[in-house]
């Protein structure tokens, strides 16, 4: 079936968008940014960090606007107190699961997640730290994974299948146990499906994937090539 | 299988157990047989033998589960009624040579005990009473009759309105009505369609599912292809947890034999309607049992959820338009078909129609799987069939739906069991977990042992649901421990209403109930555990 145009109003706006295309990226279109963290765009809808949330009207539960297709006539609201405190305790929380100091992580001032907590006015973290021991891998060459700054967004997971073809990565584990994983949980370094692409570490959101030889707040991620490469291939990632 | 040879067998075989003198039914299910059941069916076999008895007076048979598992191992004999309870291999002289006589007396257990006379068995009608082994005791209970019914006199769209006139609803918790998610599936684009059954029962303290694929394991084969007609369905998956191996090996018996009589497979009963049915293992996790992620691990994927729409019944498994209903589900679909639908909605509420299946466990007398009209009262359920709180103890709260569930105190017994009751107090029907708590029970304990069961269960894909039971986890540790303070349990309170909010899929959705529900009906317990008076 061809898509169709619908009009729909996100905060109170009036947008027209295709019946095929995600809340969230019809808002993008219209310069509202949603906050996101598992979603880039170019790659498949994951659903899983919960930060795109938004209120639509005529239903009481909340809807994740990257994998929630836009209807005709829809009122959707992307921020509310509701959905700001939500958002800072999700956040909260994260910062509160695994070891996220920004003062000396390669990715300060250049972290999603950090970006976000800034946005969303976020001073002090009212949960208590897990501090759990995770490990780091620094056996590929130029790559470094360090556990300890990993969200478990699955963009890595997602760039290296969708993108690269390769499914280097994947998740093991559940839980807060959940680990991603090379190959069948081998060294990086070791592992016979990388190709050495890179792609997993310019989308990884925090400073979990890094180039090696970064200092501190070096690491600026470069993700340029995502929609380039997505409508090259001549898909929408969102199958 | 045509109607006319299926009828015929089943007449034989009645003819043929009507003829047997006496048939001492031992209880093969995965309860009695850990009580090495097995040992006890040859010390009967080799007893009736030493005592003159022959194939034609005396059989003695494995049968399926007889209720009252916690008196196991469990006896039957028939046509006297007769049940016995914990026999070991030692009685079975003793109930041989009772065959003629009266029952033996140290083992007896009165078979009209509210335990048995109030119980009201669809879901059960056959099981400790066929051999989940043999088709044809299936047969002789009317088995395959509403196949064979539904292929050659129904259209699918006359299934599908008889099983929305019985008022059947989801038995695997969340209580769809079927009859709505059928004609969904029916009408939605595309094929193959497919038929799943979740047989994935994660609930801990919950068995009923597997009691019906040990004792009967046809039943719900007949439910599925019944299904599968009424949907336009040629494939079939059973998602059958891993730690059932007897309910496998059971189910894999009975997809044999149901194949070699043209029961399942290709021209099922003479028509042109195919339908196969293949067993597929769970991947040992309790989120399995939600269905968008037992349709990934069907596929060879992470079993984890994903969101919905689109549901099941548009794109399923590989895309395809998928029916996924429960083992109890299915097993309703028989009777439904066999005795109309309009006989089952005479039995429940309002809104809850036919029978609900509970495994009751915990503080309680009578403990085993039991069948009850919905609407009846849990105080029925607790006092008259569970035979009460022993020891003399009292009834604190009925906890029902597992990790999903809440704890109804002892003041709200007299409500009657159905869906919408049991979500108003804060609980859930769920899939037919009840465990009975007494005064010893600590209600934050009960609320903390379910939220890490969550949190070790919950797959890691959504923060809300990874983070928030892992932090909620802690906070009732501090209640434990009695180092809280009453800003512990607002911020408690608030990852209630956050995880229940925000999370993916059903697991983080129903997380917090268990301590809501407590909160609900039990705060001054949390607030008793504060570390100051007052909780400063
Ligand atoms: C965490 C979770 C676990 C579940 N486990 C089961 C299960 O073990 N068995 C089951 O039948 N349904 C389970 N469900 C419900 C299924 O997602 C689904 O609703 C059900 O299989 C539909 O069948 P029904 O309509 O016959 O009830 C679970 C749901 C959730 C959220």
């Amino acid at each position: 079936m061809p898509a169709r145009v619908v009009t729909l109003q996100i905060d109170g706006r009036d947008v027209t968008a295709r019946d095929d295309q995600m809340l969230i990226e019809v808002a993008r279109e219209s310069d509202i940014r949603i906050p996101k963290l598992c979603y880039v765009s170019g790659l498949s809808s994951y659903g899983g960090c919960r930060m795109c949330l938004v209120e639509v009207e005529g239903t009481s539960k909340l809807l994740a606007a990257c994998t929630t297709a836009v209807t005709e006539g829809m009122q959707v609201r992307t921020v509310t107190p509701r959905l700001t405190e939500y958002r800072r305790m999700i956040l909260e929380m994260l910062f509160a699961e695994r070891n996220h100091v920004c003062s000396v992580c390669v990715s300060n001032g250049h972290c999603d997640m950090q970006w976000l907590a800034q946005h969303l006015g976020i001073d002090h973290i009212r949960f208590p730290y897990v501090y759990p021991n995770l490990p780091v891998d620094a056996s590929h060459d130029r790559f470094v994974l360090d556990q300890n700054r990993c969200i478990l967004c699955t963009r890595c997971v997602r760039v290296c299948q969708e993108i690269e073809g390769a499914h280097t990565w994947d998740v093991m584990g559940r839980g807060a146990q959940s680990l991603v994983i090379t190959d069948l949980a081998q060294p990086w370094g070791e592992s016979e499906s990388c190709t050495s692409c890179g792609k997993c570490v310019q989308v990884c959101p925090t400073g979990a994937l890094s180039e090696k030889g970064r200092s501190v707040a070096e690491m600026s991620k470069r993700r340029e090539f995502l929609p380039y490469l997505t409508m090259m291939r001549g898909e929408t990632g969102n199958e | 299988m045509l109607a006319e040879e299926l009828k015929n067998i089943a007449v034989h075989e009645r003819e043929a157990k009507a003829a047997v003198g006496a048939c001492v039914n031992v209880c093969g299910a995965a309860g009695c047989q850990s009580l090495q059941s097995d040992a006890l069916a040859k010390a009967l076999v080799e007893a009736a033998a030493a005592q003159g008895y022959g194939p034609e007076s005396c059989v003695v048979r494995k049968v399926g589960c007889l209720g009252l598992c916690g008196a196991g191992p469990l006896v039957s004999v028939e046509p006297a009624g007769i049940i016995y309870q914990r026999v070991q291999p030692s009685d079975a002289p003793d109930i041989v040579n009772a065959l003629q006589g009266p029952p033996v007396k140290r083992i007896n257990l009165d078979s009209k005990l509210p335990f048995f006379a109030r119980q009201q068995r669809i879901v059960l009608e056959n099981s400790g009473r066929i051999d989940p082994e043999r088709l044809e005791d299936y047969i002789a209970a009317d088995g395959y009759l509403a196949l064979t019914t539904v292929l050659s006199e129904m259209t699918p769209s006359d299934v599908i309105a008889e099983i929305e006139k019985s008022g059947l609803r989801g038995r695997g918790g969340a209580g769809y009505p079927t009859g709505l998610k059928w004609g969904t599936v029916a009408k939605a684009i595309g094929s193959p369609k497919m038929v799943v059954c979740n047989a994935d029962e994660g609930d801990p303290g919950a068995f009923m599912d597997r009691a019906v694929l040990e004792s009967d394991p046809h039943r719900v084969l007949e439910g599925m292809a019944i299904a599968a007609y009424a949907v336009g369905a040629s494939e079939g998956y059973i998602y059958v947890r891993a730690e059932y191996p007897l309910a496998v090996a059971r189910l894999k018996t009975a997809i044999r034999l149901a194949e070699r009589q043209e029961l399942l497979g290709n021209g099922i009963c003479g028509t042109q309607f195919n339908f196969r049915i293949a067993i597929r293992l769970g991947a040992g996790a309790f989120v399995c049992g939600e269905e968008t992620a037992l349709m990934a691990s069907i596929e060879g994927k992470r079993g984890t959820p994903r969101p919905r729409p689109p549901y099941p019944a548009e794109s399923g498994l590989w895309g395809h338009p998928t029916l996924i209903n429960n083992v109890e589900t299915f097993a309703n679909i028989a009777p439904i078909i066999r005795r109309g639908g309009a006989w089952f909605a005479g039995i429940g509420t309002e809104r809850s129609k036919g029978t609900k299946v509970f495994a009751l466990a915990g503080r309680i007398t009578n403990t085993g799987l039991i069948e009850v009209p919905m609407g009846i009262t849990l105080r029925d359920i607790v006092f008259e069939i569970g035979g009460g709180v022993p020891e003399g103890r009292h009834l604190k709260a009925v906890q029902t739906g597992g990790p999903s569930g809440g704890c109804i105190p002892e003041s709200f017994l007299d409500t009657p069991v159905d869906y919408e009751t049991l979500t108003k107090l804060g609980s859930i029907m769920g899939s037919g977990g009840m465990i009975v708590m007494d005064e010893t029970s600590s209600m934050v304990d009960v609320a903390r042992y379910f939220m890490e069961f969550c949190m070790t269960e919950s797959c890691g894909k959504c923060i809300p649901c990874r983070a928030g039971t892992a932090q909620m986890y802690n906070l009732l540790g501090r209640f434990v421990d009695r180092t809280a303070t009453r800003a512990d349990l607002a911020q408690l309170e608030q990852l209630c209403d956050l995880v229940r909010n925000t999370s993916l899929c059903g697991l983080g959705q129903s997380a917090p109930n268990p301590v809501s529900s407590t909160l609900r009906y039990f705060r001054p317990e949390y607030e008793a555990t504060f570390a100051t008076e007052g909780g400063e």
